[in-house]
């Protein structure tokens, strides 16, 4: 237990010192694989069942979504739907349209936040809240400063606690720079159980920016080996017309 | 210094090259084409209305929208119904030989309903699209046409732009600007009193 | 006028075409333009782009259409009309990656031709015009390119709308009221997301049609040039012919298919396989849609306005204006329709040419390619000192092309065309 402890905390130091441009923090791999339906599956629920309330994702449909990660539409009520949608609608929120009030920000729609940020911009947000007592929800994030968005995950990773290092600015003089977090107390989950309820999210916001994907990559193997033929007829006349040529 | 034409080789090629693209041009085709099929958007939102019809009592009605169009659902009193085949020699196609409906509406030429107490078509004037008023609406016009037919006259629809009228299960009257009867949209009940417009058939639900 | 059809076709299509000849001249259009219009027979690699810049123009015409079938030009919904192609109009994926990725091609197909010309002389004498409505073309493309770029309304559409025409406003005196004049509003805004819409899919498309007619028309008028840059209708046969030059069917014809084939492989491969091409061909933050509280943390053009993007950011602020830069940047488009007369060398083909033009051809072709990365990049580190070099190099291949083409060695030209395709 405690040997987990010690290697997340090593990870995520490591993760944190790896600085990407200019002070910013490397994003972590979230090894999101949209071929992995299960995980898409499961992704879907943990969306629905904690993001979902805030988040909407108004340029997906239940039935398209259903269809494409294999899930029966009669399964859709009560394990995805919970309003009285009906299976063609988008995917709403119940966030109201003046919530700016509630969190200083409306929030924002994600069905195509991992087009515009990626998977792995997901996965590490969704991991790197850590407290911060300045903030309105006592939170703040490594990825997203000053995230006007609460750890509404926090029941599952726990708590964790910012890390900050000694990085002399560009006139020498010393001063602390956020590097990394670490854990302060445990969640209802493991942290390998929550990297991968994480990952199954990032991996379902992934499918979700771009549903057509799959099939757009096997139609494309298709389309490759068909032009691969009208190549190779085509230079043949080309090559059979100009022996004419001298 | 030239060598001899291998016209066959040539037709060949020709042949296979052509083919080829005119195949490969077929299938580039499709998108196109199939991109002015609904959408799914189109489909959503023309997708089959549920209608809560238990609250109707016997002689009212009520209009919903299905793809664009107001459908009438009416409950017919029982007097009504049993008059139902009474005056076909009034009407210019009684037995709706020539209506838009399912079939299951064909079979039952005189009350055209899948349960003779609720009457569901189209309130769509055939004559040029206008929107009929309604049998047992409030202010209802009809009624002073309803004196040239005789006292006995049972009701139905009564459209006001060029006064073409129909009988309660829709049915066009002899010597009306409408050619045709009312149309019947698919339509299935779920329960009882719910019917479900645009499908012809619906899961029963407790 | 009505002359009898040559052939004595007397099958039912024969006489179709017969009766059309009467009226239309259909086969001597064909004669004219296709099957008896005598190409020279060396044509190689750097001859397949024009025929491929005529292709993705239908594509980009066919595909523009079915977009405009679903898009709604409006601020409030266009950024969710493109979302709505991509997800619930049957196909529309297909349809906008065609047209995304089409655009990108157009310019690697069309940069190539263009430097086609630089290596053979096409832009001499008599083809100065045929250059001139190329560089025509050229410039509305550009027009073109970017209205369609602002069209799907996503943040760096707004963004890069917004520092593009915000450059017309360091005009001295006009600069602020032609700013509000293009916008036609004080930002950028649904006003201009109209304009634009209006532009890119009706006035510029019927203009870059035009101009791709005249195009062909100067070309057909005084025939192609070659990789020897040698005229071949001065050694023709008994019959009038070029002795170096063959019908361009079926022997073009079979060869542009050819490369069309090889064209749509590559093309396809991207589509199906990697459609934003790593953020180059649909950038990332165009996936959000316009806010204009929020600026991307790089703007960058797409990828093939990067060069002038480059050029304009590396020319610094002068007394008080930034107005110098986009002189350069304009100076640097406008330069290209003088080089027929800028070019002294008396040969045309860099085959017969001395090393000073080979050696200034590859520092201009690098230095396009450089300032295309420093434009890519934020200015900062080496990528500014680079771009400004890369300007100068670029600016002197083309103000100094007066001497050094004149002073350059040259090797003799030979009478006929040397080898073929």
């Amino acid at each position: 237990m405690v040997k987990s402890w010690v290697l997340m905390t090593m990870t995520l130091l490591c993760a944190g010192a790896a600085v990407a441009e200019e002070g910013e923090i490397a994003l972590l791999p979230s090894g999101a694989d949209i071929n992995d339906t299960e995980s898409l599956q499961r992704g879907a629920r943990n969306f629905m069942n904690y993001c979902s309330g805030c988040h909407s994702l108004k340029f997906v449909r239940f039935n398209r979504l259903a269809a494409d990660l294999k899930i029966p539409e009669s399964d859709l009520a009560g394990t995805l739907m919970f309003t009285s949608d009906k299976v063609f609608d988008t995917v709403n929120s119940a966030m109201p349209a003046d919530s700016e009030t509630w969190f200083g920000k409306q929030p924002p729609d994600l069905s195509l936040v991992a087009r515009a940020k990626g998977p792995d911009y997901v996965y590490s947000l969704l991991k790197g809240f850590y407290v911060d007592k300045t903030r309105p929800w006592g939170v703040n994030n490594l990825y997203l400063a000053s995230a006007a968005m609460p750890h509404v995950l926090e029941q599952l990773q726990g708590l964790q606690k910012p890390v900050f290092k000694n990085e002399p600015d560009a006139h020498g003089s010393a001063r602390m720079v956020l590097a990394g977090v670490d854990a302060m107390t445990p969640g209802a989950l493991k942290p390998e159980e929550y990297d991968q309820f994480v990952r199954d999210i990032a991996n379902f916001l992934d499918y979700a920016g771009e549903p057509v994907k799959e099939k757009r990559q096997s139609l494309g193997v298709f389309v490759t080996l068909f032009l691969l033929v009208f190549f190779v007829f085509a230079y043949l006349l080309k090559k059979e017309y100009w022996k004419d040529v001298h | 210094m030239t060598e001899q034409v291998d016209q066959g080789r040539r037709r060949l090629l020709t042949a296979a090259t052509v083919g080829t693209g005119a195949i490969g041009v077929a299938f580039a085709a499709v998108p196109f084409l199939s991109s002015w099929q609904p959408s799914a958007r189109a489909k959503a939102l023309g997708a089959p209305v549920e209608v809560d019809a238990s609250k109707l009592e016997a002689g009212q009605s009520l209009k919903v929208v299905w793809r664009g169009q107001a459908v009438f659902i009416v409950r017919r009193i029982k007097g009504v119904i049993d008059q139902l085949g009474a005056h076909d020699a009034m009407l210019a196609d009684p037995k709706s030989e020539d209506s838009n409906q399912p079939d299951y509406i064909k079979s039952r030429p005189a009350p055209r309903a899948r349960n003779p107490e609720y009457w569901v078509g189209l309130a769509v004037c055939t004559h040029l699209g206008c929107s009929p008023l309604g049998a047992y609406e409030a202010n209802n016009s009809f009624q002073v046409a309803g004196a040239d037919l005789g006292a006995n006259w049972p009701g139905g629809f009564y459209c006001p732009c060029h006064g073409s009228r129909y009988d309660i299960s829709g049915r066009v009257f002899k010597s009306q600007p409408a050619p045709k009867n009312l149309a019947v949209p698919p339509y299935a009940f779920a329960t009882a009193a719910r019917i479900v417009i645009g499908v012809d058939d619906a899961p029963k639900k407790v | 006028m009505a002359a009898a059809p040559q052939s004595a076709d007397s099958s039912k299509g024969g006489r179709l075409i017969g009766w059309i000849d009467q009226r239309f001249p259909l086969t001597k259009l064909w004669k004219d333009q296709v099957a008896e219009y005598y190409a020279p027979k060396n044509f190689n690699f750097w001859y397949y782009f024009g025929s491929l810049a005529l292709f993705v123009l239908v594509i980009q015409l066919v595909t523009g259409i079915f977009l405009a079938m679903n898009y709604k030009p409006s601020a409030a919904e266009a950024f969710a009309s493109v979302e709505y192609i991509m997800r619930d109009v049957n196909w529309g994926w297909l349809i906008r990656y065609l047209h995304s990725t089409g655009a990108s091609a157009f310019f690697i197909v069309v940069y190539l031709h263009m430097f086609r010309a630089l290596l053979y002389g096409s832009h001499r004498k008599p083809r100065e015009l045929l250059w001139i409505f190329g560089c025509l073309i050229f410039l509305l493309l550009m027009a073109e390119g970017f209205m369609g770029y602002v069209l799907p309304w996503g943040n760096m559409s707004y963004w890069g709308a917004q520092v593009i025409v915000s450059l017309f406003g360091s005009l001295p005196y006009i600069g602020g009221a032609l700013v509000d004049w293009i916008r036609g509003d004080y930002y950028i805004a649904d006003a201009t997301l109209n304009r634009f819409f209006a532009l890119h899919v009706a006035a510029l498309p019927i203009a870059l049609i035009f101009l791709v007619i005249a195009h062909l028309m100067a070309l057909h008028e005084v025939g192609s040039n070659n990789p020897d840059g040698i005229e071949i209708h001065d050694h023709k046969d008994a019959a009038g012919h070029p002795l170096d030059g063959i019908p361009f069917h079926p022997y073009y014809t079979v060869k542009d298919l050819f490369g069309v084939a090889g064209f749509l492989l590559l093309f396809c491969a991207v589509i199906f396989f990697a459609p934003t091409f790593g953020g180059l061909f649909l950038e990332s933050p165009n996936f959000e849609p316009a806010n204009p509280l929020q600026t991307p943390p790089h703007i960058a053009p797409v990828w093939y306005f990067t060069p002038f993007y480059a050029m304009l950011r590396a020319v610094p602020s002068f007394a008080g204006t930034q107005v110098w830069g986009v002189l350069v940047m304009g100076a640097s488009i406008v330069v290209l329709f003088f080089v027929p007369w800028l070019d002294r060398s008396p040969v045309l083909s860099i085959r017969y040419r001395g090393p000073i033009y080979k050696v200034m051809l590859t520092i201009f072709a690098l230095s396009f390619i450089c300032l295309g990365i420093c434009g890519l990049k934020p200015p900062s580190g080496i990528y500014p000192t680079l771009a400004k070099i890369c300007t100068v190099l670029y600016f002197a291949f083309f103000l100094l092309m007066p001497w050094y083409t004149k002073f350059d060695s040259v090797k003799p030209v030979p009478q006929r065309v040397t080898g073929h395709g």
